[in-house]
């Protein structure tokens, strides 16, 4: 339903995101994992249609997507700031149903149908400032869902709740991908979270951002928090998309594309903070033992900027190696 | 909350009034020039009673509100087309930055001479006046909309005009409130002096100025001033209520981030 032809994108000179090729399936719920500045955002809002990439493609449903198409809903990490505040819960997700016409009444019963579907059928008079961060993020998926859309795109939907709440709304989101249909993207940048949810996991490398893996999660379904993630399955397709991604944050050109000075060294930094002096034998088999979030570039200054990729790559895993 | 404040408030109108009582009284100062405040403030509750008086203040009342409104209906069209037109935004910073300064005083005279009844040039000067506190607020508010708000909007496909009428704008009222509020202050202070200055013996400030000729009651010329303080902190208190009853969403959101 969706294809994504030698997409490109670049910022002036910076070159975000390289000839990417991707097919999604209909009723395919995709995870796209990847470093920070691997351009997972600018991939999303290429299909979205809010921005128009420098060359290539995106069909939905073999039409080119030029503009914003109809059929479809975004539900972006900042919940607080997409839900309108002058508004309740329940015209929030109303709102976007006036683009589909009918009544008021009719748009009404349909937003409180999908607030009833994630679990919040009381919530509808009360104002998003009023609810806790989950209960917003959980409106922001009603309002996406209350529109029909036939594909729905997540840019890091949990990145701003704790873990607990972060649980129940991957949850939400199977459950709600298995009652509708519909196909969905996620972008994450947690690696946990694209096994759990995905059918597929993409995993990006950054500058400039491509695609660097495509991996099929074959685990049971339907998913559980407790006994899915202690599948061996999991935990091997865990390791496994982590060490892509570790892989995919070490060695590219450590030029972050959130426009970070040129020179910054991601890697070097982690080098000095984590080596221990019996790094002895580089293992290039457990750098998965922490989060993307480590890598970003956050010490511009550290020295050892002018390593190269290769060698970085070689001094992170040893680093690694001798701390497990 | 609100209780211990209105009575903090009430305390210190109460002071003033009973410092301005004790400084006359104890002849430090005149008192054929500065009557005793209970004096004045006998003047004006009689005021009230005074049907040709309330006339005036009808007329004042009545210019300052339509100058007033104008003023925020201009101030919000202009401030929506030159936000939605960056180059016409740009063209036309100049000129507000130009136009703002100017005070509305220095265009009495122009006023008088340019509309034939001194009700149409006192509300035009109104108008200039409180254009620019709302259209300068207005202009800074949408340029800090919450971009991620515009962005939501159109994924779900509203064009730029919606976006605007339904965020841009909504995000922006509270400033827009704010304006006005500035605004009505300086619109008083500019509907009075024009009535000072224009002679015609209208409203408030023409009768300030009659009470001073023919040897003068500087007892009823105060009398007069302290009805347009008056008029100008019940229109701030109605102001304020408003905007706490219309952007409750905008103050709780406000605390949040606190």
């Amino acid at each position: 339903m969706l294809q994504i032809n030698e997409l490109s994108h670049s910022y002036g000179d910076h070159t975000v995101l390289r000839t990417m090729d991707l097919r999604v399936g209909e009723g395919e719920l995709v995870s796209i994992v990847g470093p920070s500045g691997c351009g997972k955002s600018t991939l999303l809002r290429c299909i979205a249609g809010l921005i128009r990439p420098t060359s290539g493609e995106v069909l939905l449903n073999g039409t080119p997507i030029d503009g914003v198409p109809d059929d479809l809903a975004v539900v972006f990490q900042d919940y607080s700031r997409s839900l309108l505040p002058w508004l309740t819960v329940r015209d929030n997700v109303a709102l976007p149903l006036r683009r589909r016409g009918g009544s008021r009444a009719e748009r009404r019963s349909a937003a409180e149908g999908a607030l009833k579907e994630v679990g919040l059928a009381d919530a509808g008079r009360k104002y998003p400032w009023q609810l806790s961060g989950g209960m917003q993020q959980r409106v922001s998926i009603a309002r996406a869902l209350a529109y029909r859309p036939s594909l729905l795109l997540m840019d890091e939907p949990f990145g701003s709740v704790d873990a607990q709440t972060r649980e129940d709304l991957e949850d939400l989101v199977l459950q709600v991908h298995q009652a509708e249909g519909m196909t969905i993207l996620l972008v994450t940048h947690d690696i946990d979270e694209s096994v759990y949810v995905g059918d597929r996991v993409v995993v990006l490398g950054r500058n400039p951002g491509r695609i660097r893996a495509e991996l099929p999660i074959e685990l049971p379904t339907p998913r559980e928090q407790i006994t899915t993630r202690s599948d061996p399955g999991f935990v091997r397709l865990r390791a496994e998309v982590g060490r892509l991604v570790r892989g995919a944050a070490a060695s590219g050109d450590p030029d972050d594309s959130d426009a970070e000075p040129p020179g910054t060294k991601t890697v070097s930094a982690t080098t000095q903070d984590d080596a221990t002096p019996d790094d002895t034998t580089p293992d290039d088999t457990t750098p998965d033992d922490t989060t993307p979030d480590d890598t970003t570039p956050d010490d511009a200054t550290s020295p050892g900027g002018t390593a190269d990729g290769a060698g970085v790559e070689g001094a992170v895993s040893g680093a690694r190696g001798g701390k497990g | 909350m609100r209780l211990p404040r209105i009575a903090l408030g009430a305390v210190g109108v109460a002071g003033t009034v009973a410092i301005a009582e004790l400084v006359t009284r104890t002849g430090l100062v005149d008192r054929d020039f500065v009557p005793p405040a209970s004096t004045v403030l006998v003047r004006a509750a009689k005021l009230a009673g005074d049907g040709e008086y309330l006339t005036q203040v009808t007329a004042t009342l009545r210019v300052w509100g339509g100058g007033l409104l104008l003023a925020t209906v201009t101030a919000v069209v202009v401030g929506l087309v030159l936000s939605a037109t960056p180059w016409l935004n740009n063209a036309a910073r100049v000129v507000v930055e130009l136009l703002r300064p100017i005070p509305s005083l220095a265009l009495i005279p122009l006023a008088l001479i340019s509309f034939s009844s001194p009700a149409q040039s006192k509300m035009s000067l109104v108008f200039y006046a409180a254009t620019w506190p709302i259209l300068i607020n207005l202009l800074y508010a949408l340029r800090d909309v919450d971009p991620v708000a515009k962005e939501t909007l159109r994924s779900f496909g509203f064009g730029r005009l919606s976006v605007l009428l339904r965020v841009s704008l909504p995000s922006a009222a509270p400033f827009v409130a704010t304006g006005v509020r500035i605004a009505a202050s300086v619109g008083l202070v500019v509907v009075v002096s024009t009535e000072l200055m224009a002679g015609a013996g209208e409203g408030v400030g023409g009768f300030l100025m009659e009470s001073q000729s023919g040897g003068g009651h500087p007892d009823l010329m105060l009398a007069g001033a302290v009805w347009a303080g008056g008029l100008g902190l019940l229109a701030n208190f109605l102001l304020v209520g408003l905007e706490r009853r219309a952007f409750r969403w905008h103050t709780a959101r406000a605390g949040d981030l606190e």
